[in-house]
């Protein structure tokens, strides 16, 4: 320590100033400042240090106001006892750090987008919009995903085929959009800003290099088999009615639906979300066309988020469609000519004859998801739907950067919940499609190579899928997708993790000259 | 004079030390025994780094994460868990597991962060000061902390931690997923084992001792002591010193472990 200045406040361009001069005059190469939280005030003490010359990594900042002067007020001898040990503790460290250099990695300006549905597309135009070259591969011959088997889209009541063909067209407008119909991912490598991916087409494989991945796969609709007497003819799923609808070649007077079938049960505990409106939709249309016909739903709880929705509910119970609410411990049991259900309200079993009945049955995720996240690297959840970063703060990011999901993939969604979202990761990616470069911190883990016994458990702990072992068979940190955690490092059986600016010496450092002996 | 204990804490940069910031702006006013380490995620916090605290004579260690679900880096604090968890039942074998403790703390609740300080600040004041800070137990409390700390500090025990979360919740490479009841029983056994061997490697750092003298000292069966010799000498940690009268003595060979 070879200077010591009081400064009244430090973060002011005064005292900024007096950090740059003396750094120059008494070619300092630390600097301590003891003042707020590094938390709000690092950043701008880091970058003085740099004007003046010096790495900003070799700054230190020490808490004495928020977490001394400000919570210890009446006992003015023990905090300054306490903000003299802090201090020494930082000065300690300072010792200790490295200079560090931030990386620099360009950034491909494409981006892919796997699956070409409502969500899929939405996200590829909205990219393609702002001018960034995009890669749409679609499974199917065809794109437009589950929408191309709908008659009629709530809450408008319009025709899906037209909805559909409107964006299809506009997709094949653009020109900034590559379409690969009939191709799926088969390999994927890389990390933000530079994805390289291999898609099998119907003639031959395309490598396609991209900044950003879009996963947009969207899910799959449940198949019936064995319950409630499902027998594709006069019982049907939702999905089967709505093109019965399409072809308009429906006659039936007494048709019962059944909400939740094969979900919300221990094999699927949960709500598949659009199954109630697609019910309450197809109801009034079937109502609409014959208003002579009985229409009953049972269910077990309606789920019509919003005023628009709820609307379109109250209009159907207006209409005299019946909704009646069964329990799940005693389901309805559909006899060859009739339907008999337990009513909680009634406290009596009901018969409901019918010539048709409808089961609502839930979007399941897709058969090859887990292979598609295991190719990228990202997590799936208990039904493999995918898992995204965090449920509220980062609903459309992966935790692996650069990677985002959107419409049924992560969850059933329906139409415009999937535009949202694809407008929400395609605006997540273009944040990184706009840089030309990205530029990390420098504080990342590092491999010491001469320790290391390429036991992997580093590897398997890292949320950010950043450490894999290399061609030469070394165990390597990407420090692009590090974000300095350090939980490798605190785990790490041979101690063969560096966990710059916060390596073991530089704690243990604080820890010796807080503890005495 | 009253004892003010020496209290260090550990606190991640995303939520609990955004907390202890949070209760400065408030001005909430708690104990002025805690002297904190930034770090960015609590599994950052190597269990090495508390009983380094422990041997300098610290009187109480607080590790303190986001809550469980919230952490910035998905599941640091998990494993923070698992770290702690292993460290506290090596710290009951030497009757320091009190002196520690992991607790949650969000960047909302600053409150909460002044309600663990105070309380834990209490605990240890309660307990008194740290062996290590006593003349009388000090050399045996220090005998018992190298050897916890080497212990912990043993590739096998560290495999063994990093491994359990995933073990536990996606299964071992036969995707055999193995329940945390049986891993902890595993783990009990590898803790207690390695903690013994080190603390016989603490007693013939210096001087060579046949495996009754080490048995007298350390209170455990020589048939015991020699079993841990063996394994110790296959490691390469140990080695025959001389045979004096038929009776062999034996001594630490490597200075870490």
């Amino acid at each position: 320590m070879i200077f010591v200045q009081n400064n009244l406040y430090t973060c002011s361009e005064v005292g900024l100033a007096e950090i740059r001069k003396n750094v120059k005059e008494k070619n300092l190469n630390r600097v301590v400042v003891a003042s707020c939280s590094p938390r709000t005030h690092e950043p701008l003490f880091r970058a003085t240090c740099s004007e003046a010359g010096l790495n900003p990594y070799l700054f230190e900042m020490v808490n004495i106001r928020d977490q001394c002067s400000w919570v210890h007020m009446k006992e003015r001898e023990k905090a300054t006892e306490k903000a003299k040990d802090l201090i020494k503790m930082g000065v300690s460290k300072a010792a200790l750090i490295q200079p560090l250099e931030k990386i620099r990695v360009n950034v491909n300006s494409s981006a892919l987008i796997i699956g070409g549905g409502i969500a899929g597309m939405t996200a590829a135009l909205n990219l393609a919009n702002q001018r960034f070259n995009v890669f749409l591969v679609e499974k199917d011959p065809e794109l437009g995903g589950l929408i191309k088997d709908l008659n009629q889209i709530y809450p408008d009541n319009e025709q899906a085929s037209k909805y559909l063909e409107n964006i299809i067209q506009e997709v094949k407008k653009n020109a900034k959009i590559k379409i690969f119909k009939s191709s799926t991912l088969v390999k994927i490598e890389g990390f933000i800003g530079n994805f390289k991916a291999v898609v099998k087409g119907a003639k031959q494989n395309v490598y396609i290099e991209a900044g950003v991945v879009i996963l947009a796969t969207g899910a799959s609709a449940f198949t019936p088999k064995g319950l409630y007497g499902y027998n594709g003819k006069t019982i049907i799923t939702q999905l089967e009615l709505e093109q019965l609808l399409k072809k308009g070649n429906l006659h039936a007077q007494n048709i019962a639906m059944i909400q939740c079938i094969g979900v919300r049960n221990e094999e699927r505990n949960y709500c598949s979300s659009i199954c109630c409106m697609s019910a309450i939709k197809n109801a009034t249309i079937l109502k609409n066309q014959n208003p002579s016909a009985n229409i009953c739903v049972l269910f077990r709880d309606i789920q019509t988020q919003g005023t628009l929705y709820e609307e379109y509910y109250r209009n159907a119970r207006e209409k005299g469609i019946l909704f009646v609410k069964y329990l799940p411990e005693k389901a309805p049991v559909v006899k060859e000519k009739n339907v008999e259900v337990y009513n909680d309200f009634l406290n009596q079993e009901i018969s409901i004859p019918y010539d048709l009945i409808v089961l609502s049955t839930p979007l399941v995720a897709n058969e090859d998801a887990v292979e598609i996240a295991k190719m990228l690297k990202v997590p799936v959840q208990e039904n493999n739907f995918f898992l995204e970063a965090h449920v509220k703060l980062r609903p459309v990011d992966f935790a692996t950067d650069g990677i985002f999901v959107c419409g049924s993939a992560h969850w059933p969604a329906d139409i415009s919940e999937s535009v949202s979202q694809a407008y929400a990761a395609a605006s997540r990616a273009s944040t990184i499609l706009s840089k030309s470069y990205l530029e990390v911190e420098g504080s990342t883990a590092e491999v010491n190579n001469d320790l290391c016994v390429g036991c992997e458990v580093c590897v398997k702990l890292c949320s950010y899928k950043a450490i894999s072992r290399n061609d030469e068979d070394r165990i390597v940190v990407n420090k692009v997708l590090c974000k300095s955690c350090g939980v490798c490092g605190a785990s790490c059986p041979h101690n063969a993790i560096i966990i710059h600016h916060f390596t073991s010496d530089q704690v243990i450092s604080e820890i010796n000259s807080y503890g005495g002996c | 004079m009253d004892f003010e204990p020496k209290i260090l804490g550990f606190l991640c940069n995303w939520c609990s030390y955004a907390g202890a910031d949070l209760a400065g702006v408030s001005r909430i006013q708690y104990s002025c025994n805690l002297r904190a380490i930034r770090v960015m995620c609590s599994g950052r916090v190597d269990p090495a780094f508390i009983v380094e605290a422990f041997l300098r004579g610290i009187d109480g260690v607080l590790v303190l994460g986001c809550h469980l679900g919230d952490c910035h880096y998905i599941t640091g604090n998990y494993e923070a868990q698992m770290k702690m968890k292993m460290l506290t039942k090596t710290l009951q074998l030497i009757g320091f597991s009190d002196r520690m403790r992991l607790d949650w703390v969000s960047a909302s609740e600053g409150n909460r962060f002044a309600e663990i300080v105070n309380k834990f600040t209490d605990r240890i004041r309660n307990l008194g000061p740290s062996p290590v800070n006593k003349e009388e137990l000090k050399n045996g409390a220090i005998d018992d902390l190298i050897a916890v700390k080497y212990a912990i500090s043993s590739s096998r025990l560290r495999a063994l931690v990093a491994r359990e979360r995933t073990i536990i919740t996606e299964g071992n490479v036969y995707n055999e997923k193995i329940p945390e009841e049986k891993l902890d029983s595993i783990l009990d056994e590898a803790i207690s084992n390695e903690f013994v061997r080190h603390k016989i490697l603490v007693k013939i750092k210096n001087k060579g001792k046949s495996v009754p003298e080490i048995s007298k000292e350390i209170s455990i069966a020589p048939n015991k002591v020699l079993e841990h010799i063996v394994t110790l000498r296959a490691r390469g940690l140990v080695d025959l010193e001389k045979i004096t009268d038929e009776v062999p003595t034996f001594i630490s060979i490597k200075e870490d472990t």
